[in-house]
This record gives C-alpha cells, sequence and structure tokens, in this order.
C-alpha cells in the first residue's frame, strides 16, 4: 500500500483501538496511541509532501477500490495529492499533532480520556479524507464525517443541556449547507457526467453548455453549480448566513475549539472553493458573491468580537473574521493568498486557542474577561505567547499573518470580482481585529487582578513541559511561518481572457495596509485605557443596548429562532397527531356511528320492527308509483 | 424444487416449533427460539446454496417450479427469482435470524404460537418475493398479512388491538383492488388470447390500451402505496409499530415494507410502463410530500418506535421517488436504499426493544444520559442514528445518493425538495440520539448483554459493508429492470 493511502489510516487505528477498549486503557497508552498515530501522520505528510515536490507531475495518486459507479462514471475511493492538499495535509496533521499533544495533558484527568482521544483522532481522519479525496462524493464523507466528529466533540461533556444544544445546533446548521452541498454535486452530474474533481475542473472550461444559458448570464448551470457548492462552504466555514453555530461550538473542551478553528472543519469550506475553483472561475457573479460574503462577514464578525465578555468567543469571531479574509481572497480570485492565509492562520489560532486554554485552567475554568486581569505577572510565559499569537492576528509586520493578509490585500483593489469597496471592508476588517485584539490583551493580562487571590495557579500544569513545548513550536510557526512561501499559481486556472483587470492600484495602497493594524494599536491603547491601568475602578461589562447586541452575534440567532426554529417546532407541535390519520380516522367514525344507529335499532321492540316495516313499504310504494 | 422446500419448509417449521415447544425429547427440553432459529438457519444456507449452485443467470427471472394449481382458472403454482428477488430473499432470511434473537427474552406467553406467527410471515413474505403466477403471488400476499396481525394482536404493548385491527383494515381494504386488477388483468388475457391466465410473463406479452392500464395500474399502486407506505395512507404504520413487539418492529420496517417497493419495481413499472410513466409526476410529488412529511413527523414524536416508524415514511419515500425516475442510477439507488433501510430502521427498532427492556417506557422523556451508564449501547445508537441520517459510508446514504442523483435527471425541482428531506432526518436522528443517551442521567441502565452485541454488531457490521463496497449489490446490473 502507498504511503499516501496509509496516510489517514494511522489515526484510523488509533481511533478504533481507543473506541473499542474505552476506559480499560490507562492515560500513558490511550496518550501514546493517539499523540503517536498523529506523529506518525505528521512525518508521513512531510515525507509525501516532499516527495511532490521532486515527482515530475506534481500529482501523487493512490487508488484504494471502487466505491460505486454511477452511470458509466466512477466512484472510487481514491486519494489525490497536489501541492494544495499538501498545504492541507500539513497544517491538519502537523496543527493537528500540537493539539492532540496539548490535549493529552489538558484532558489528563477527564474520566472518558480515550473517548475524547478517539473523537479527535476521528476528526483528523475525516479532515484527511475530506482533502485528499479525488471526486467530491468522498470529499462529502470526509465533509459530513467532519460534521459528526464536531457534533461528537462539542457535546463531549454531553451531561449539560447546553453543551447538548450547541453540538446540535452546529450539527443541524452545517447540515444545511451541507445539503446545498449536495445538490450541487447532483447538478454538476447532470451537467458534466462526472464527480471526479480534477474531470469537473476540466470539463467546466471546455463544457459550452453548462456555462451558457438560454435566458441570462446568470443563470447557467455553473452559476447555480457554483452558489450550490458555496453553500455547503458557508456552512462549515462559519460565514454569513450560516455562522451562528461557530460561537456556542465553544462549548467543547479547548482543545476541540483549537481543532476546530485551527486544522480542521473551518478550514474545508475555503478548500472546497480553492479546489473547485474551475467552477468558480466560469461564474465571475458567484466570485463575487464569495468576496462579498467574506467582506461583511469579517465586518460583522469583527464588531462582534469587540462586545464580547468570553475569552474563547472573542477568538471564536475572530475565526470567522478571518475566514471571511480567506473568503474574500478566493472571491477575488487570489487563490494562493487564501489558502496562504489558512495556513498562517492555522498556526496562530491553535497558538491562541491552546494559550486561552492553559490560561482558563489556571483560573479553574474561568473565562470571563472580566474576572482575569494582571494576569502578566502571573503568568509571564503564556502572557508573551498569547502575545505572540496577538501580534500574527493583528498582521504586525514580520510576523506569518502579515505576509498572508498582505497578500490578500493587495489582491483586492485590482482584481475583477473584487475592487475599491472590498479593499476598503478589508481595511476596516484589519482596523476591527487591531481593536479587539488589543481590547482581549488589556481585558486579561493588563490592569487590576479582578479574580479572588486566594484563587492559585493550578500547579501540574505549570511543571509540564510537554504542554509548553507545543505551544512553543507554534509560537515559532506563527513567526516564521510566513516564511515559507508557498507558490500554488501553477495549480490555480486564471481567469478567461475576456476579463481584464482593471486599473492598476494606487501607490498609496500598501502603506495604509501597513500602517492600520498600528492605528488600532494606536486607538485602544488611549480608548480602552481603563483597562490596561492599574488601580481603576471596578469594571463591569457595557449594558449599551447596542454593545449587547453585538455581543448576541448581531441578532441572527433571534432571527433564525424567529423565523425558521419557532415555525417548524410550531407546526410540528400542531400536528403531533397526523392530519393525514385524523381524517382517516374520520372516517372509522363515521362508520362508528352508523353502526351504533343501525345496532341501537336492532332492539328487539316489536313496535320498532313494525314501524320499520310500515315506514319501508310506504317507501318502496312511493318509489314504485314515482 | 428446492425452493418450494425452503418456503413451505419455514411455514412447517414453524407448525414443529408451535407443537414441540416445552416438550420433552430424549430428555432435552425443546424451546420454540431454539428450533426455530436452527430452521432460519439451515433454511438460509439452503437457499444460499440454491442460488450458488445453480448454473443460471439471475438477470432474467429464471422459473423454478410451475405446475397447475386450480385447472379450472388456469391458475399455476408457479415461483421464479431473479437478482432482485434473491437480494430481498437474502436480506428477509438476515432479519429473520435478527427477529428471532430479539424475541429472545421478550416473549414470554405462547412462545410456541409467537414462533409459528413468525416464521408463518417469514414464509408469506419469501412466497410474494418468488410468486410469478398472481393468484400464487395474491395468496401469499395474504399469508403474510394475517399472522403479522396476530404478531401485533397478541403480543403488542398497551393498544395493540387497535393497531392490529387500523393494520389488517388498511392493507385488506387495498388489496381488494389489487384483487380487482389481477382478477382483470386474467380476463383481457382470455380476451386477447382466448385463454385465462394468471402467469406473470404472459402478462408481460398482453397489450393493454393505455386508458384500461391506468386504471388498472392503480389498482396495484394503491396496495403497494399503502404497504410501502406513502403519504396519505401511511397511518397504519405508526400505530402498528409501536405497538407491535420488538421483532414485530423489525419485521415490518426492515422487510414486510419492502414488498410495496418489490410490487411496484415488478408489477407496477413492469406490466404498465407506459401508465407508470404517465403517472409518474403524481407518484413522484407523493413521494417527496412522504419525505419531507415524515421527517417532520418523526420530530414531532415523544414515542422511541413512533419516531423510528414515521423515519420509516421518509426514507421509503426517497425508494418510491427512484422506482418513478425511469432511471438505471435512480433504480440502483431505490434497491440499496430499500436493503439500507432493511437494516438500519432494523437496528433502530432492535434498539428501542433493548431500550424498552430496561426502563420499560418508549416515551423519549423518560430516557436521557444513557451513555453514563450503558457507553456501548450509546455507540451504536449514534451509529445507528448516523445510518439514520445518511452518514456516507453508512449503506443508506450510498441508496439515497443514488436516488437523489438519478431523480435529479428526470425531476431537479422535485429532488431539491426531496433533499430537504437530508435536514429533517438530520433534526429527528439528533433528537433522537440526544434525548435518549446525553443530557443529565436519568436512570441506570445495564449496558449490552453479549446477546444483544451480536445483534447490534451484525446490523451495523453490514451496514458499514454496504456503505463502504455497495458493489455487492450494485454488481449487479439489475439490467432487466430497465
Amino acid at each position: 500500500m502507498s504511503l499516501l493511502a496509509s496516510l489517514p489510516l494511522y489515526p484510523l487505528i488509533s481511533f478504533l483501538v481507543l473506541i473499542t477498549f474505552g476506559k480499560r486503557l490507562n492515560w500513558a497508552i490511550a496518550s501514546w496511541l493517539s499523540v503517536g498515530s498523529m506523529a506518525a501522520a505528521a512525518l508521513c505528510s512531510l515525507f509525501l509532501a516532499n516527495q511532490l515536490s521532486l515527482h515530475e507531475s506534481s500529482v501523487i495518486t493512490a487508488h484504494l477500490w471502487q466505491w460505486f459507479s454511477i452511470g458509466s462514471a466512477e466512484v472510487n475511493i481514491s486519494f489525490y495529492l497536489d501541492a494544495l492538499s499538501a498545504v492541507m495535509i500539513l497544517v491538519v496533521t502537523g496543527v493537528g499533532f500540537l493539539i492532540h499533544l496539548f490535549a493529552a495533558i489538558y484532558m489528563k484527568d477527564d474520566e472518558n480520556f480515550s473517548r475524547f482521544m478517539a473523537y479527535m483522532n476521528l476528526f483528523i481522519v475525516a479532515m484527511l479524507v475530506l482533502v485528499l479525496a479525488d471526486n467530491l462524493v468522498l470529499l462529502y464523507l470526509g465533509w459530513e464525517g467532519v460534521g459528526l466528529c464536531s457534533f461528537l466533540l462539542i457535546g463531549f461533556w454531553y451531561q449539560e443541556r447546553n453543551n447538548v444544544l450547541a453540538a446540535r445546533k452546529a450539527f443541524i446548521v452545517t447540515r444545511i449547507g451541507d445539503t446545498a452541498m449536495a445538490v450541487g454535486l447532483f447538478l454538476l452530474f447532470k451537467s458534466l457526467a462526472s464527480l471526479n474533481i480534477a474531470e469537473i475542473n476540466q470539463l467546466a472550461q471546455t463544457t459550452a453548455s453548462f456555462t451558457a444559458s438560454s435566458i441570462n448570464a446568470k443563470n447557467s448551470e455553473a452559476y447555480w453549480a457554483a452558489l450550490l457548492l458555496l453553500g455547503g462552504a458557508v456552512g462549515k466555514s462559519a460565514q454569513l448566513p450560516l455562522q451562528t453555530w461557530l460561537p456556542d461550538a465553544m462549548a467543547g473542551p479547548t482543545p476541540v475549539s483549537a481543532l476546530i478553528h485551527a486544522a480542521t472543519m473551518v478550514t474545508a469550506g475555503v478548500y472546497l472553493i480553492a479546489r473547485m475553483n474551475g467552477v468558480f472561475l466560469m461564474t465571475p457573479e458567484v466570485m463575487n458573491y464569495v468576496a462579498w460574503l467574506g467582506g461583511i462577514t469579517l465586518l460583522t464578525a469583527g464588531l462582534a468580537a469587540l462586545a464580547q465578555n468570553d475569552i474563547k468567543r472573542v477568538l471564536a469571531y475572530s475565526t470567522m473574521s478571518q475566514i471571511g479574509y480567506m473568503m474574500l481572497a478566493l472571491g477575488a480570485g487570489a487563490w494562493s493568498a487564501g489558502v496562504f492565509h489558512l495556513m498562517t492562520h492555522a498556526f496562530f489560532k491553535a497558538l491562541l486557542f491552546l494559550t486561552a486554554g492553559t490560561v482558563i485552567l489556571a483560573l479553574h475554568h474561568q473565562q470571563d474577561l472580566y474576572k482575569m486581569g494582571g494576569l502578566l505577572k502571573k503568568l509571564p510565559v503564556e502572557a508573551t505567547l498569547f502575545l505572540i499569537g496577538l501580534a500574527c492576528l493583528i498582521a504586525l509586520p514580520g510576523t506569518s499573518g502579515f505576509f498572508s493578509k498582505e497578500a490578500i490585500i493587495a489582491s483586492l483593489w485590482s482584481s475583477p470580482t473584487a475592487g475599491p469597496s472590498l479593499w476598503w471592508c478589508a481595511i476596516l476588517g484589519a482596523l476591527l481585529t487591531s481593536i479587539y485584539s488589543c481590547r482581549l490583551f488589556f481585558l486579561a493580562f493588563l490592569g487590576k487582578q479582578r479574580f479572588p487571590k486566594t484563587r492559585v495557579i493550578s500547579e501540574h500544569l505549570e511543571t509540564s513541559k510537554l504542554l509548553r513545548g507545543a505551544l512553543f513550536v507554534l509560537a515559532l510557526l506563527s513567526i516564521f511561518g510566513g516564511l515559507v512561501t508557498i507558490d500554488l499559481s501553477s495549480l490555480f486556472l486564471t481567469y478567461q481572457p475576456g476579463i481584464i483587470n482593471r486599473s492598476n492600484n494606487p501607490s498609496w495602497l500598501h502603506l495604509v495596509a501597513i500602517v492600520t493594524p498600528f492605528a488600532g494599536i494606536l486607538f485602544s491603547w488611549f480608548y480602552y485605557k481603563r483597562y490596561r491601568i492599574l488601580g481603576y475602578k471596578p469594571l463591569r461589562a457595557s449594558q449599551n443596548p447596542w454593545v449587547v447586541f453585538c455581543r448576541h452575534g448581531l441578532g441572527f440567532d433571534t432571527l433564525y429562532a424567529t423565523f425558521l426554529i419557532k415555525p417548524y417546532c410550531f407546526i410540528a407541535k400542531l400536528n403531533r397527531k397526523d392530519l393525514f390519520d385524523q381524517t382517516l380516522m374520520l372516517l372509522a367514525w363515521y362508520i362508528g356511528i352508523w353502526r351504533d344507529i343501525l345496532s341501537a335499532s336492532q332492539n328487539g321492540h316489536l313496535r320498532w320492527f313494525a314501524a320499520a316495516f310500515g315506514l319501508s313499504m310506504v317507501g318502496l310504494i312511493f318509489m314504485v308509483i314515482l | 424444487m428446492m425452493l418450494t422446500l425452503i418456503v413451505f419448509g419455514l411455514l412447517l417449521s414453524g407448525c414443529l416449533a408451535w407443537f414441540a415447544d416445552n416438550k420433552v425429547l430424549l430428555g432435552i427440553k425443546l424451546q420454540a427460539k431454539w428450533l426455530s432459529l436452527l430452521a432460519v438457519l439451515v433454511l438460509s444456507c439452503c437457499f444460499l446454496l440454491l442460488v450458488y449452485c445453480s448454473e443460471k443467470n439471475f438477470q432474467q427471472l429464471q422459473l423454478f417450479a410451475r405446475v397447475p394449481w386450480i385447472r379450472s382458472f388456469n391458475i399455476d403454482y408457479a415461483l421464479a427469482l431473479d437478482q432482485l428477488s434473491i437480494t430481498l430473499i437474502i436480506l428477509t432470511f438476515f432479519l429473520a435470524v435478527i427477529c428471532i434473537l430479539v424475541s429472545w427474552q421478550e416473549i414470554q406467553k405462547k412462545t410456541g404460537f409467537y414462533y409459528f406467527n413468525l416464521l408463518a410471515t417469514f414464509a408469506g413474505i419469501l412466497g410474494v418475493f418468488c410468486a410469478v403466477d398472481m393468484f400464487l403471488f395474491f395468496f401469499f400476499w395474504e399469508v403474510m398479512l394475517l399472522p403479522m396481525t396476530a404478531i401485533i394482536a397478541v403480543w403488542g404493548h398497551e393498544k395493540r388491538y387497535f393497531a392490529a385491527v387500523k393494520f389488517f383494515i388498511f392493507t385488506q381494504v387495498s388489496s381488494l383492488l389489487m384483487l380487482v386488477a389481477i382478477i382483470a388483468m386474467a380476463y383481457i388475457h382470455q380476451q386477447q388470447t382466448g385463454d385465462l391466465s394468471f402467469y406473470y410473463q404472459d402478462w408481460l406479452m398482453l397489450d393493454i390500451k393505455l386508458d384500461v392500464a391506468q386504471y388498472l395500474m392503480l389498482g396495484f399502486f394503491i396496495a403497494f402505496a399503502v404497504k410501502l407506505p406513502s403519504v396519505p395512507v401511511h397511518s397504519w404504520l405508526p400505530d402498528a409499530h409501536t405497538q407491535a413487539p420488538t421483532a414485530g418492529s423489525v419485521l415490518l420496517a426492515g422487510v414486510l415494507l419492502k414488498t410495496g417497493a418489490y410490487g411496484l419495481i415488478r408489477f407496477v413499472i413492469f406490466l404498465f410502463p407506459q401508465a407508470s410513466e404517465n403517472f409518474a409526476p403524481i407518484a413522484v410529488t407523493l413521494a417527496v410530500i412522504s419525505i419531507i412529511y415524515g421527517a417532520k413527523m418523526a420530530f414531532a414524536q415523544n414515542d422511541f418506535k413512533r419516531l423510528v416508524a414515521y423515519s420509516s415514511i421518509s426514507h421509503m419515500g426517497f425508494v418510491m421517488l427512484a422506482i418513478f425516475s425511469f432511471n438505471e442510477i435512480a433504480y440502483q439507488g431505490a434497491i440499496v436504499t430499500m436493503v439500507a433501510h432493511g437494516l438500519s430502521s432494523a437496528a433502530l427498532f432492535a434498539l428501542a426493544g433493548i431500550i424498552y427492556q430496561r426502563v420499560h417506557s418508549r416515551n423519549l422523556t423518560d430516557m436521557g444520559g444513557f451513555w453514563q451508564s450503558a457507553p456501548r449501547m450509546g455507540g451504536f445508537g449514534l451509529a445507528f442514528a448516523a445510518a439514520a441520517f445518511g452518514l456516507p459510508g453508512l449503506a443508506n446514504f450510498v441508496g439515497e445518493f443514488l436516488s437523489l442523483v438519478g431523480a435529479f435527471q428526470v425531476f431537479p425541482i422535485m429532488v431539491i425538495f426531496a433533499a430537504l428531506g437530508l435536514i429533517g432526518s438530520a433534526i429527528y436522528a439528533m433528537v433522537l440520539f440526544q434525548n435518549t443517551f446525553q443530557g443529565v442521567p436519568s436512570k441506570l441502565v445495564e449496558d449490552l448483554s453479549l446477546r444483544e452485541i451480536c445483534i447490534c454488531s451484525s446490523l451495523l457490521v453490514s451496514l458499514i459493508i454496504l456503505g463502504l463496497y455497495p458493489n455487492i449489490l450494485l454488481r449487479y446490473s439489475f439490467g432487466a429492470l430497465l
């Protein structure tokens, strides 16, 4: 069996062993198994990526078996590795390995430790299948698998009602996107008679009927197919309008959040669009929608992040906003920049989440920013690591986030499917990013200590070198990850010759983009003064209605509850007895009435019979006469 | 001959189980459950041998027996097999073993009579799948109905009598329509060729005028649509499922519903291709309504078994949608869905029975947090719920995907509506799984016993095998179907 085919096998074997033996495995065996399998997978993908650059055709494939065939089109269980999927497997297994390592220590005391690690392994398996699939059906398998694993992990502490609801919400909301994607697959198959990704990208360019339309350009099959695929991407990547599950997904243990936000799950949508670039390029309208979706999401999520009290929720909204940048890049046709940002974001978001996790654990599961403060002195190492993560998030020059975000912003102005207005969106988003990052840092690490003095920092975390080790590696990756330039441009198709780039970039663009984060920091330094000054009067979360509105995710939850969930539940409750059944049972009731009437008439009284006899005779005579 | 032996062997061993139950032979106390398990195992081996050793090519119907039965009406005793019926018969045998295993401890009263009824139902179902004389088909159709009614009425839950009567009346009234259509067909055959004939292959040769064909098709269609069941004639199913004992539910969902789908393919589509193609828009609309309505109703239920029953209606909608799409891909999807639903719904009903034995309730509000005390049960519950909502990698996904891809070529708008069923199924499966296994642990329940693990894991393994390697089913091109 080839190395590529064995890649998802390591975590899968670990999953199977862990789930079969469960609690009978002690902590050491379970963590060696799960983390070891991830290490093997990470080494394996490093080797494969290295091999790929030597390989002449720069594609490695592995065919396992034929899954089924749709008509004459085969759907195979086979893997396809090119530069794009190589970047993805490196991120998934590399960052995934570090998160596993962290989780093994973080979750040590949980009574269901081995089940937790099993789910984490399965999550990685699903994600690997997703990024390696050579056809859309296999990709859909990974896609749904990721959904299921996120459901299991978000609801891992299943005894609390909130976690259960959050898990359900995540699953159902993403399932709505998945269904759109499934319909997209049906449409693609109908018009192109194939579900193989490489073939579709080829055929989309050459099949005239796919892009042509009888009515107008907005109604071609390519348009609808791309739109439906976008529906799937929006669900998994938590973009508007299906973004509501992501903040609630914070109910899961912190390593899960890191895994969902950095290595797996939310990057799937970005990957899907990048992977299907052949289809998206055929419809500039949809590319434009993708860019706008990304732009609007990054702004709304940034606003929401400004108003959060919970350290993990700030990070959740920041993920949403950063994915918005990636979508913006994809929509603008800057595929490489989008994937590059995906990679750097995975590094620093994993770092941020895991560091936040240590902070939360050190404060005995305190997540409220208004009950932290002054942690710089108590946890200097964590504070430094967190600062590094935030610097990347803000995109300070020199960090990895800077390179990737600048690449995105630079491509926007002159892109035929984006343009200056979206460039301004991105700049505004960068400003918001730096403001909410500063607010986060000031509230958590500076200012007065706002938690009880008696609450000591847990000791076993302090001593764990492995935990710190994972964080240091991530910090190094976050700083220097930007130096690894990945060139994927040969991989992606470019625009049709019909569309020409707009005017050249004005010279001041670059300067504005670099200065913006600093402007944000400067602004926060003064605006959030009370958060960072010692001895300030007690802080409380703002109750301003606008802030509360932003804190609750700009009302999307309420909107969906009123217009979708409540009507559905109402109709379901109303019709619990089944209308069709009631109608049919009415027939039974009607027959029952007649039975009662007729049986009542058979009462054995002679006078009844005589009367009935007489009346019938009269009736008969009348009928005869008439 | 062999096939006859297998069908009647089931009936005879049923009788044997009835009479020999609790008798002592050679110092061993005979038990009906052991006898019937043995009989089913032996007979299923016989059947497999029969198929594997046969030189015949099962692409077309292969005749196994044909002897005159009622000469005055030219009625024959005729049995035949093709790939479709072989697939369904293997499913039937597999679920027969499951049915006996789930009744192992549940049935404590009148065990002999119970196993007689169970085996008689299986004999009837087997007969339905291989009869090619329509009178014989109708005979078997009734044979499977009566013992099933008895199973619900005698060993069912609190409202068993009502449910049994409802089941009986629905099926009986609709099969009367089929009987009329059968007789009319025989009469038409007499008009065209001079002889009465109830033989299926003879009927295929008939050239029926479209307006007549439309009515005759409807007669068959209604009978099978009730059995399938399709909205609006589905309402016997939730009651029957809820009230039946576990094995009854497994039997109903697993194979009895499939006789409806089998009939639609074998008789409605094949005998009246033109008429059913004209009727397709209506049938497909009914199918889509079933899919969405079933999913929505399933969400509203508090009763574990009732929820699964409504989900069956939703799943069988996919089968009907696929059958009436007149597309080879969709047909393959229909067949995979039939088998997959047979396994997954059987699994969920078996699980319902397992839980009922522990908490003596089917009400979801009485459950919750079972994962704490019964993690193995939880794991299986999750897997079966995942099968129900069509997780790729399990058999149901392949069936639904092929059905929808195929149907999309013909009815794109309808398929978009049907795809809403995918969301609906996720919602009810989540409600089912989370209300049972997650949340605050309300009771401590015993984890699965060895017998129950055998039941669950055999079902799960077959779901996974069919999900990852559906070519076991699909390598038969079912070419004869088109």
